[in-house]
């Protein structure tokens, strides 16, 4: 399936609950394939989104690539998945965007189990809080670390357990 | 009760912080109490492959559960990048997987020049492919020999380094460096390829074949080496899929996928080569021994593909590799997600541009995070020493998991 | 005698003449072994490193005295050096006995040692079975050792090492006992002796011609018997010896160091030495039964010293093998260790046993 079709398709089954079609403009066809985007309207939705792009077998996107968080610095944090299927080999990917202000989205964990670590990783760095998420620590940081550090706004602690950080 | 019994029941407690501290009756419904034992493997342990800490849950001798815990090595990458223009992440990039360095900038220097629609010249593109195979063999070299140093077998390890000896021989030709290289630059290379190498790549091409064969003997087809792995640490191709594998880990369950073919990139749409993938023949799909088997057949396939490059090379191209190197590089506003293949894997950028000299945000996809995630799934139920060698198998570098 | 003179007179009024002489001769007995061991060790050591090397296609210490030959005494000198740490929640007198355990009960194994015709340490008529059961003593070492060290790794080592080395005892036994029954004979001295004359008198070829029937060529019968006792033997040794592939005990990729992860220092050294030691000494006994001990093998009588040539040779052509072997194989896993002793190793080595006793019965 296109990219067109597969949006189209997504705005019929979840209408509203879905934005934009983002379509990069120039640059390269891998970039005008793989920039693209589909906006989320409504993050809550999130689940349901991904169990239907995972279980409808004209979609079949078994692959979540790759989930990142993004801080847009304007009190909101998005965040993206990039999703494929390996055996009809189309890609899609689809971005939520949501206040910073206690950010909390349903997990994908219990779709894609590639989202575990990630989920945790954005948790970890952006601060994400993940609904339903089995096990969300911190991946990377110590457990008692201050703050999320990929944050706009994130400023580095001069003390760390009363230890000065050097740089 | 002896002293020392008793803070082995305080060690012991540690998991249950409300167990009391004295002993508990040792006799329990007629039968022989006994205790899970958890066991701290890492960061400072011989097998894991640098700073994982692997908390695992045993019962005897077997694997109940295990907890890796990563992030020891975390050098904030993705925070540097905000603060640095796009060249500049080109060293760092270098140092998330220090074992295949070539293959990172590799990855990186495509995502950018997706993002700034560069086309690079044909040369550039040979000598790119050409050692971004080399560093293929050279990191399964490391692969396949720690995976017998984890497996017991210390000889197969040296023959293996000295091979890569030569490959890294090559790039210090080449650019300089021999393990951290900042060779590919975003629309070019910081050197031409030295005038030696190619001889260097026959020579190394026959050589390398007769070790593939030597290494098959003494390793692969070692009766103690298929038992020890053969049948261990079964990953199925469904779940592979589902929780983000891929590399040698996705391909040794069956399934055909190698983003060289899958999702061309560079000029690998013009070499001829086989994805290799498990064999049911030899042992189960997806074990252990078929996630080296597949490595063994890849080192093969770049083999093919590096002699491949060596009759299409344009030698009498006198092209200078920096003449597509753009006066600025500030990609258009903009995001993308660019995937290589790496030995380990999917390597994959996320890279949002805001029109500046630095970007916006850079989001990693590293293989040996993705894979590594797997290991609780497939460990639970072998032995202490199944688990090393599965922990082997999937072939981590610390430096990319935690980024 | 003009050394000990001083200490001979200080002993006789002590103990009487008597006595006196008694304790030095014991003395000197008992230090032949020990000089033994300690040079052994440095050429063990430093052949390991070569053999390794050359195995592995490089060179192996080259900068420590010509071609790295001094390397064993610079190691030696650092080992002694070293800081010697005990953990904090050790079980400081067994982590601190269980070093020396080890080499006492290596060491004592040498005692039963016929190494030529002029010298065995204690020549007792039930040698061979005091060899057995000296060398149950490193089990218990081993066991002080990991619990001692109140960590799981050295605990997990020694429990496997205990597993293995009493279900190894047993093929190793039996193998023992197929040359025992053919000798007639449990002193090492007397089996060694049986054997003069050559190769075709050894062991491993059938023994010296002892049983009737079919005009003195029954002892041929029992070549592959013996073949079959030698290779459990062989195999039982390296477990016994905790050698590759059988080193699951101190497999350095899952345990770290096994039962010895916590030791530093001279306490380690000690560990090094015994397991070499034991290296020796399996393979010394394998040469006894099997392959003539002192005897030459081209026949003839063997002197004292040519005697005790020929037994280091032997002895350490079996340590060159065990090197060889640990540097090509890959390790085996526990169960696997275990399978092949309660499944293969036991059942030949009873067959052998059985086979060499009915030949024995029946024809002697």
């Amino acid at each position: 399936m296109t990219q067109h079709e597969i949006v189209g398709q997504l705005h019929a089954a979840f209408g509203e609950r879905l934005g934009a079609w983002r379509e990069m403009t120039g640059g390269s066809s891998y970039q005008r394939r793989m920039g693209s985007h589909l906006e989320i309207a409504d993050p809550s939705s999130i689940r349901d989104l991904a169990f239907y792009l995972r279980d409808d077998p004209s979609l079949d996107f078994n692959n979540l690539m790759l989930l990142s968080s993004l801080d847009n610095a304007d009190g909101t944090l998005s965040i993206v998945y990039h999703v494929e299927s390996t055996r009809l080999g189309h890609q899609i990917a689809l971005k939520a965007t949501f206040s910073a202000e206690d950010a909390s989205v349903p997990s994908v964990t219990s779709v894609w189990a590639h989202a575990n670590w990630h989920e945790r990783e954005a948790w970890d760095m952006m601060g994400i809080h993940f609904e339903g998420h089995p096990d969300l620590r911190r991946m990377l940081l110590d457990e008692d670390y201050p703050g999320h550090p990929l944050r706009k706004d994130f400023k580095e602690p001069d003390f760390y357990h009363g230890m000065k950080v050097p740089y | 009760m002896p002293e020392i019994l008793e803070r082995r029941m305080m060690s012991s407690s540690t998991l249950h912080a409300s167990a009391p501290l004295h002993a508990p009756e040792m006799v329990e419904h007629g039968r022989l109490r006994t205790e899970e034992m958890v066991l701290n493997m890492g960061p400072q342990h011989p097998s894991t492959h640098g700073v994982l800490r692997l908390e695992v849950v045993l019962d005897g001798e077997v694997v109940v559960d295990v907890i890796p815990h990563i992030g020891y090595l975390h050098r904030c990458f993705e925070k540097h990048t905000e603060h640095l223009t796009y060249p500049q992440i080109i060293p760092y990039v270098d140092r998330m997987d220090y074992i295949a360095a070539m293959s990172g900038e590799h990855g990186y220097v495509t995502a950018v020049e997706r993002m700034m629609n560069i086309e690079v010249p044909e040369k550039v593109e040979y000598i790119r492919v050409l050692f971004a195979e080399l560093q293929r063999i050279a990191s399964h070299l490391i692969a396949i020999g720690t995976y017998g140093l984890d497996a017991g077998a210390f000889t197969p390890f040296l023959y293996c380094f000295r091979d890569r000896e030569t490959i890294l021989e090559m790039f210090e030709k080449t650019c300089g460096a021999r393990f951290l290289y900042n060779y590919m630059w975003v629309g070019g290379l910081s050197h031409d390829l030295h005038p030696d190498v190619l001889g260097m790549c026959r020579d190394f091409v026959k050589k390398s074949r007769e070790t593939h064969r030597e290494i098959n003997e003494l390793l692969t087809f070692n009766h103690i080496f298929v038992q020890r792995t053969a049948g261990i640490g079964v990953l199925d191709p469904q779940v592979a899929v589902n929780a983000g594998a891929s590399g040698p880990m996705l391909r040794s369950t069956g399934v055909e996928w190698d983003i060289r073919k899958n999702d061309p990139y560079s000029i690998y749409d013009r070499f001829d080569f086989e994805v290799a993938v498990g064999s049911s023949k030899l042992a189960t799909l997806g074990d252990a021994f078929n996630r080296h088997w597949v490595r063994m057949l890849e080192w093969e396939q770049s083999l093919n593909i590096i002699e491949q490059i060596l009759e299409q090379y344009p030698v009498h191209d006198t092209t200078d590799v920096q003449s597509a190197i753009p006066k600025r590089i500030k990609p258009p506003v903009g995001e993308i997600y660019s995937r290589t293949e790496t030995p380990r894997g999917e390597l994959g950028y996320y890279i949002v541009s805001k029109g500046d000299v630095k970007p916006w945000r850079v989001k990693v996809r590293s293989p040996a995070f993705s894979n590594l995630s797997i290991l609780p799934i497939i460990s639970r139920g072998y032995l202490v020493a199944d688990l090393v060698v599965i922990l082997g198998s999937i072939d981590i570098v610390l430096g990319e998991v935690d980024r | 005698m003009t050394i000990f003179q001083p200490i001979n007179e200080f002993l006789s009024g002590l103990l009487g003449p008597g006595m006196a002489s008694l304790v030095l001769t014991t003395l000197a007995y008992a230090a032949i072994p020990l000089v033994f061991i300690l040079g052994y060790a440095l050429i063990a050591i430093l052949g390991e490193m070569k053999i390794s090397a050359w195995v592995q296609d490089r060179l192996g210490p080259m900068r420590t005295g010509p071609k790295g030959m001094l390397q064993p005494i610079a190691d030696i000198l650092k080992l002694l050096q070293k800081e010697d740490t005990t953990p904090l929640a050790s079980d400081k007198w067994m982590y601190r006995l269980a070093p020396w355990m080890v080499f006492l009960a290596s060491y004592a194994a040498f005692a039963a040692l016929p190494f030529s015709a002029a010298y065995v340490g204690a020549r007792l008529n039930t040698g061979i079975f005091y060899f057995i059961s000296i060398g149950s003593l490193v089990v218990v070492s081993i066991l002080m050792a990991g619990w001692g060290s109140n960590s799981k790794y050295s605990m997990l080592g020694a429990m496997r090492s205990v597993a293995q080395i009493i279900s190894y005892e047993i093929p190793v036994a039996l193998a023992i006992l197929t040359v025992v029954v053919v000798a007639g004979s449990m002193d090492l001295q007397t089996i060694t002796n049986l054997q003069a004359g050559g190769v075709q008198n050894w062991f491993l070829f059938g023994g010296p011609k002892t049983l009737a029937g079919f005009g003195g060529t029954t002892n041929l019968v029992l070549i592959p018997v013996m073949l079959v006792a030698f290779a459990v033997y062989f195999i039982g040794s390296l477990a016994e010896t905790n050698r590759v592939p059988f080193d699951v005990p101190e497999a350095e990729s899952e345990l770290v160091a096994g039962y010895h992860t916590e030791y530093s220092g001279m306490k380690f050294a000690l560990f090094f030495l015994a397991e070499y030691a034991s290296m020796f000494a399996v393979g010394a006994i394998a040469s006894v039964l099997f392959l003539g001990g002192w005897q030459s093998p081209f026949g003839g009588a063997t002197g004292p010293l040519a005697g005790f040539g020929w037994f280091v040779l032997k002895g350490l052509s079996f340590v060159f093998v065990q090197i060889w072997i640990r540097w090509t194989l890959p390790r085996l896993r526990v169960d696997q260790v275990m399978r092949i002793c309660w499944k293969v190793l036991i059942p030949f080595s009873l067959a052998a046993v059985i086979a060499a006793s009915t030949l024995t019965v029946v024809f002697q």
